[in-house]
């Protein structure tokens, strides 16, 4: 599974990258999480709010902080 | 997106709303609301009784009055903020910046500009996010125009702003602060548009090519998910401004017990008509402490300040951020963000004056 966290570096995003690896850890997942900075890839991938994340090319939120529990959800993808 | 993908799920999700659901919902908001307007009218007399009751404060006593000021204001302005802050959260619940961007892109500019600006209040925006926007919006034919329509609107009209003009100021104030911003964003917008100014925009911006995957799942939201996201706007927003209301409100306290009646008419009063410009100035390099800046700027009236000042003095706190500016420096060289800032501090500056002469 591969996990990208996209985000300009605002504190929102940087607190979505620690809890879905505190959420990977919970599960005990094993996954590759990717910071993704570059604006272009997010224009790419249509995102125009950050933070945003996508599992394995698929863009599963944006513009969202969620916590860590509703980020299992989404890794678990239900 | 395809709409057949969009409905697929939410035909999925939500085909079982038992009607019981909605009246517990209903009747939670009822008992919610009640009890808020019990307390919210009972604390001017909880106020009083604590300064000249408990206390057994002399009414005509400086000290007494500022705390006066302090215990009624604060759980007022808080209530206030409560209220609105989850009231937004759920109206913007109806929005995402992608549908606005597919309501605005191809608008003609006139009517875009109008329309930019009512999105860029109820849209859910993030300054961090500006970039990333801007260009979604750009590269998929909003036009540039619009585009700053919306992105002059976003700032400029927040929800606490409001809230703290309502509560120490009046519904009046507020309904000026909401009208005069959306006038400034669809004006400015306007003119950012008419100048053409496309080639200040950077390079690579138009280059970029538009997305080629469509994202995110924007199922129907549950009204019970609304909510979840109202109570999250709370918790976020009231969260982070208490501390600088409460300090504002504290500072107001004190201009308003020891600071005597109209020192302020001479230094921004209406005579003073440099008092326009040095607000807009002062109020650029502030930012994001309108929540802390209102109640004392409220005090300052109170002491004679002019209105048109002290409105003005509140647009170019939170509608021109030296921050926002730092990061749309990525998307748009400097010239633009001049002409930018030239023509929103311009349009500040008319509301100013024109409200110190009109009231």
């Amino acid at each position: 599974m591969k996990i990208e966290v996209l985000g300009t570096g605002c504190a929102k995003c940087m607190s979505v990258e620690q809890n879905v690896k505190k959420a990977l850890a919970e599960l005990a997942v094993q996954a590759e999480v990717e910071k993704v900075t570059d604006i272009q890839q997010m224009i790419q991938r249509g995102v125009m709010s950050t933070p945003a994340l996508v599992i394995d090319g698929k863009v599963v939120f944006q513009g969202k902080n969620p916590t860590v529990d509703q980020l299992k959800h989404f890794i678990q993808g239900t | 997106m395809s709409s057949d993908v969009q409905r697929r799920p939410a035909a999925g999700k939500g085909v079982k709303r038992p009607a019981g659901k909605w009246v517990f919902w209903l009747l939670v908001t009822l008992a919610a609301v009640a009890g808020w307007w019990l307390v919210y009218s009972s604390i001017e007399r909880f106020a009083s009784w604590l300064v000249y009751g408990a206390l057994g404060m002399s009414a005509g006593n400086r000290l007494a009055s500022a705390i006066a000021f302090f215990v009624y204001e604060s759980p007022k302005v808080l209530m206030l903020l409560l209220v609105v802050v989850f009231g937004v959260g759920i109206i913007r619940s109806f929005f995402t910046p992608e549908r606005t961007r597919r309501l605005l892109a191809g608008r003609r500019e006139a009517l875009g500009n109008v329309l930019g600006s009512l999105l860029g209040v109820v849209t859910p925006f993030c300054s961090c996010s500006a970039v990333p926007l801007f260009i979604g919006f750009v590269t998929t034919g909003v036009p540039l125009g619009v585009t700053f329509s919306f992105l002059i609107a976003a700032p400029m009209i927040n929800e606490v702003a409001l809230v703290l003009l309502f509560g120490l100021f009046g519904w009046k104030v507020a309904a000026l602060y909401l009208g005069t911003g959306l006038v400034i964003a669809m004006i400015a917008g306007w003119v950012i548009g008419k100048l053409r100014l496309e080639g200040w925009v950077e390079g690579w911006v138009y280059a970029t090519p538009p997305a080629s995957s469509t994202a995110g799942p924007e199922a129907r939201m549950s009204w019970a998910e609304r909510f979840a996201l109202g109570r999250d706007a709370v918790k976020d927003i009231v969260g982070k401004v208490w501390p600088y209301v409460l300090a504002g409100i504290a500072v107001g306290a004190g201009i308003h017990g020891y600071v005597p009646q109209d020192l302020m008419a001479s230094i921004m009063g209406k005579g003073a008509w440099w008092s326009v410009p040095l607000a807009v100035i002062i109020g650029i390099p502030m930012y994001s402490n309108a929540a802390g800046i209102i109640p004392i700027v409220q005090a300052l009236l109170d002491k004679g300040a002019a209105l048109g000042t002290v409105l003005a003095f509140m647009m170019s706190v939170i509608g021109l951020s030296l921050p926002e500016m730092i990061i749309l420096r990525k998307v748009l060289k400097m010239p633009l963000i001049a002409t930018f800032v030239g023509v929103v501090g311009f349009g500040i500056l008319v509301v100013g004056y024109l409200f110190n002469i009109v009231l």
